[in-house]
């Protein structure tokens, strides 16, 4: 659950570095120092520690391979790695076969109408991964929403099992990465230009056949590059399964947090952490092997046109038969529900897409004002009591104060330190950028449960556990990214003459930073610092192991409560967050627009 | 408007019969009316915005016309989906399918129509030669020049011998020696393959350059049709004239002069009418070319001015002459001719039958 909008990250490429710089300035790269620093301790050193810790004999210290023996030969171990890749691999597919039609559809909006679309997928992007879960309790519980439909309805004698198995697990997982797929495809198949569909027709080709023959193959990058991000994503999952699964559904996540949590044994969890590093790091591999990398970015590589020769004529010739198999479809279907049915086609499958994803939040919102004593749907009759037991309890306000505070100082430290690498690599020309760009996203690619463990860790030894100064430090990690792309999103798009201008007209550089570039980016500035703080607003994975047993997070508290027992305050909590995330998002999708 | 076909009998290839276009409030294109003949090429000539791409698109399919019908060899086929037509198009960008080689590009029409093999190979390879790629097939569009990639493009029109082939301002992109190098290209292709091309310019000279037929369009509607020729000799209106080769315009109200005879009077001077004209009391203008114009005052109808400059042309030189009454005035001196001094001043005059009374 790591990649909360690396989708904002295509529209980056790595070519945004590019420099439109028109004068070498030697030392601007030096900016960039401060968050590399950051990274290197609180991010690189405990990742690869851990898996240093993974090749060690926990008791001497010495080169072992015990770890990975016992992985190997324990079934258990085993299974759950069979099982967290099937989970991963499934999501990733689900995601991105029901998401396709939705990107296009967005894809091909005007784009007026497509920006305000587009916020029916961004907000269950940034929605809470609790909210959502809880949202799918609530709705699939044997005693939930649907099971209560279908029972009172008298459609089914007795409530099916919708939770606490794989079907349960992978509607969550599935509802909360399609708007991950969706928003890595969209701009792919935005750069598509219309007028090669255009041509394709009056070449001859049928609608689906140009479609097909030109579009999808074109829309190709997006979808593997989506396909990649959900799998990576998945593989670190733990609320989902846990919240949703039964024991069958176990997936390594929450085998690590047990490994640590409970049974203290560190090695072993550098173990899996490092074969779940290891997965992520192999499938990117592949990726990069088979698509070329620079296509998450949205960059043209020369395996675009799928590399070696013969790969990709049989790619064609697989392509032809499918586009010619679905003409004759579309052709059938037309004839039965005629040509303007068939145009209704996708608009209505959009229409339902988007109310999956949007609908099972909304329904908690009138559970929060429940008077009932349990989650029921319709709620018999309202009240305010979920919401005032959640404001007179000391344990919830001071978790809610603290996750305040420690997102308000993530947001300032992530702006910063992003904001002035995002500079410097807008005004220095380095042969290094590409690195130092990977580098800032690196924390979105890597598992959030392998970087948590590792913080937690050094932290551990440097006595910042339990600490609001930790937890800082852990978000800010996870934070930089977002900061650093939206940042530079909006440098590329600054005219560095004004800059000039102002040198011109005798300003010094800090003069000409605060009084004319800062200023004209604050937009830009503005929407990182929100989108930041959303992230370490309802950041649970570090705040598990660092927020330590009594002073808790928001998140964390609302995970205890989850895992023991579901209460209709859980309801009034899941409103009071998912009003202030979606309403920081919008702010922040505003400034960002403006800017 | 209707035009009879070079051997004055068989129907037009092409009939666009009150075609319009609405977006909205906007009109893209008036009800026109259009007939092409077999094999002609006739180019939709006018200033960006004046509906020749939405006629282009309408007649390949790919916009709905409000109103209005499509003939091809007196067939109906305004309900015809575009990719059943007949028809090759070559886009403004070439539109190449940048996931495809040279080659693919050029049989993907082939392969639409279910080509057998053999046929598909060959008919690529003539296309290829035709517009000397051979060499180049297995590239990839983006790693070709921009004159190569149009010339892909026009293989790949080409290639399924469409009967009509539509081209919406297919050298734009390219920089003016190509550009001249290509319409020779083109106008070889047209000859080769004897099909009917309608094509789309803003560009006059290319205009004048290519065509059989020129359609001058303005404000969504045709404003002139006619040959080159017809159009540059007897423009039908002041825009015709303005957009067409360089012209003098005088504007004025047509009335009866105290001799009983027809003429115009303009601030510069009441002037003889050509021969045959009428329509007294309205607003009118005379259009003289530049090379009608002569030095002195011998020629019937004669303005006086100052020359301001003198533009020295290779074949020839032009003065450019300030009006007493204001305005300039464009005269075009043949080779050996002596050219007036700057700011010498001058007697300009022309026949009255050599300029052509426009509403
Ligand atoms: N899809 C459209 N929606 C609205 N107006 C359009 C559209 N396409 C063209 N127009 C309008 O129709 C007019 C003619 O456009 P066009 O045919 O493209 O002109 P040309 O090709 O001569 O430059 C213009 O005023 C243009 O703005
Ligand atoms: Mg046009």
């Amino acid at each position: 659950m790591n990649t909360k909008g690396i989708a904002g990250m295509t529209a980056t490429t790595a070519s945004a570095l590019s420099p439109r710089q028109r004068y070498f300035r030697p030392n601007a790269l030096w900016l960039a120092a401060p968050g590399l620093a950051f990274l290197a301790v609180f991010f690189l050193f405990p990742v690869l520690r851990l898996l240093a810790l993974s090749v060690q004999n926990p008791a001497s210290g010495a080169f072992s391979l015990e770890s990975y023996a016992r992985i190997a030969n324990t079934d258990v171990y085993l299974q759950v790695l069979g099982i967290t890749f099937k989970i991963a691999g499934n999501t990733a597919i689900f995601s991105i076969l029901l998401g396709y039609p939705l990107a296009y559809w967005l894809a091909g909006l005007r784009d007026g109408l497509r920006e305000r679309m587009v916020l029916l997928v961004m907000v269950p992007f940034w929605t809470s991964y609790l909210v959502k879960t809880f949202a799918w309790m609530v709705v699939l519980g044997r005693t939930g929403v649907i099971n209560n439909m279908l029972t009172g309805s008298g459609l089914a004698s007795q409530p099916f099992p919708l939770v606490y198995n794989e079907f349960g697990v992978m509607v969550g997982m599935v509802h909360a990465m399609i708007p991950l797929a969706v928003l890595t495809m969209m701009p792919i198949m935005i750069g598509i230009d219309r007028r090669l569909i255009q041509a394709a027709q009056a070449l001859g080709a049928a609608p689906a056949q140009s479609f097909w023959l030109v579009y999808f193959k074109l829309s190709l990058p997006g979808v593997t590059a989506g396909g990649l991000l959900v799998f990576i994503s998945s593989l670190g999952f733990f609320i989902v399964p846990a919240l949703l699964g039964g024991r069958r559904e176990t997936m390594l996540a929450q085998l690590i947090i047990t490994q640590v949590q409970e049974l203290l044994n560190w090695a072993f969890a550098g173990a899996l952490a490092a074969m779940m590093l290891v997965a992520a790091l192999v499938t990117c591999w592949l990726y990069d092997r088979l698509f070329g990398l620079s296509s998450l970015s949205g960059g043209e590589t020369s395996a675009q046109n799928g590399g070696s020769g013969r790969l990709r004529l049989i790619g064609l010739a697989i392509l032809r038969v499918i586009a010619k198999a679905s003409a004759m479809l579309a052709d059938v279907v037309r004839k039965v529900i005629g040509t303007r049915g068939a145009q209704l086609l996708l608009p209505i499958y959009c229409a339902l897409a988007l109310a999956f994803l949007v609908l099972p939040t909304l329904l908690v919102i009138p559970i929060g004002f429940t008077s009932s004593q349990f989650l029921e749907f319709p709620p018999p009759g309202y009240s305010m009591q979920w919401f005032e037991t959640y404001f007179s309890s000391p344990v919830w306000l001071s978790a809610t104060l603290r996750s305040f505070g420690v997102a308000a100082a993530t947001a300032l430290c992530a702006t910063l330190i992003g904001g002035l690498a995002a500079l410097a690599l807008a005004r220095s020309s380095t042969r290094w950028g590409g690195v130092i760009f990977a580098t800032f996203l690196a924390p979105l690619i890597v598992p959030r449960i392998i970087i948590a463990v590792g913080l937690f860790y050094l932290f551990a030894q440097i006595g910042l556990v339990a600490t609001d100064m930790g937890l800082v430090i852990g978000h800010t990690v996870l934070a930089l990214p977002f900061a650093f792309v939206t940042i530079t999103a909006i440098l590329k798009n600054y005219d560095w003459r004004l800059d000039q201008a102002a040198a011109v007209l005798g300003a010094n550089r800090v003069k000409t930073l605060f009084l004319v570039t800062v200023p004209l980016v604050k937009g830009g500035l503005v929407a990182a610092f929100l989108f930041a703080f959303i992230t370490s607003f309802d950041e649970l994975t570090i705040a598990i192991f660092v927020s330590g047993g009594i002073k808790t997070t928001l998140p964390k508290q609302m995970w205890d409560d989850m895992i023991l027992q579901l209460n209709p305050t859980l309801a009034a909590v899941s409103v009071v967050v998912f009003v202030i995330v979606t309403v920081l998002l919008l702010l922040a999708e505003r400034f960002r627009r403006t800017a | 408007m209707t035009m009879v076909a070079k051997d004055g009998v068989t129907t037009p290839k092409l009939i666009i019969d009150g075609l319009s276009k609405r977006y909205g409030d906007v009109t893209a294109l008036e009800p026109t009316q259009l007939n092409v003949p077999t094999g002609e090429f006739l180019t939709l000539l006018g200033p960006s915005g004046s509906g020749k791409t939405t006629l282009l698109q309408m007649i390949c399919g790919l916009v709905e016309p409000s109103s209005g019908r499509i003939l091809v060899d007196g067939r109906d086929q305004t309900q015809t989906p575009v990719y059943r037509r007949d028809i090759g198009l070559v886009f403004q960008h070439y539109a190449l399918f940048p996931h495809l080689t040279v080659a693919e590009n050029i049989e993907f029409p082939l392969r639409m129509r279910a080509l057998p093999a053999a046929e598909l190979k060959q008919r690529v390879k003539d296309a290829l030669a035709m517009v000397q790629l051979d060499h180049l097939a297995a590239r990839f569009p983006r790693e070709l020049s921009g004159g190569q990639q149009q010339r892909v493009a026009l293989a790949r029109s080409f290639v399924y011998q469409p009967s009509i082939i539509l081209m919406d301002e297919p050298l734009g992109a390219l920089d003016k020696k190509l550009r001249e190098h290509m319409q020779i290209e083109i106008k070889q292709l047209h000859r080769e393959t004897g099909a009917t091309i309608i094509y789309v310019t803003h560009d006059q000279e290319e205009a004048l350059a290519l065509s059989d037929r020129i359609c001058l369009m303005n404000h969504a509607r045709i404003e002139q049709l006619g040959t080159p020729h017809e159009i540059y000799a007897k423009p039908a209106t002041a825009f015709a004239a303005d957009f067409i080769g360089i012209s003098n315009i005088f504007r004025g109200q047509v009335d009866t002069s105290s001799g009983g005879e027809i003429r115009l009077s303009t601030r510069h001077g009441s002037f003889r009418l050509p021969s045959g004209a009428t329509s007294v009391g309205k607003e009118a203008a005379i259009v003289v070319r530049p090379e009608q114009i002569t030095l002195g005052s011998d020629k019937g109808n004669t303005v006086m001015g100052r020359v301001m400059d003198t533009v020295y042309a290779g074949s020839e030189t032009r003065l450019i002459v300030d009006l007493d009454e204001g305005e300039t005035l464009i005269v075009r001196l043949p080779p050996g001719h002596p050219v007036p001094a700057f700011g010498e001043r001058a007697a300009l005059g022309w026949n009255p039958d050599a300029a052509v009374l426009v509403p």
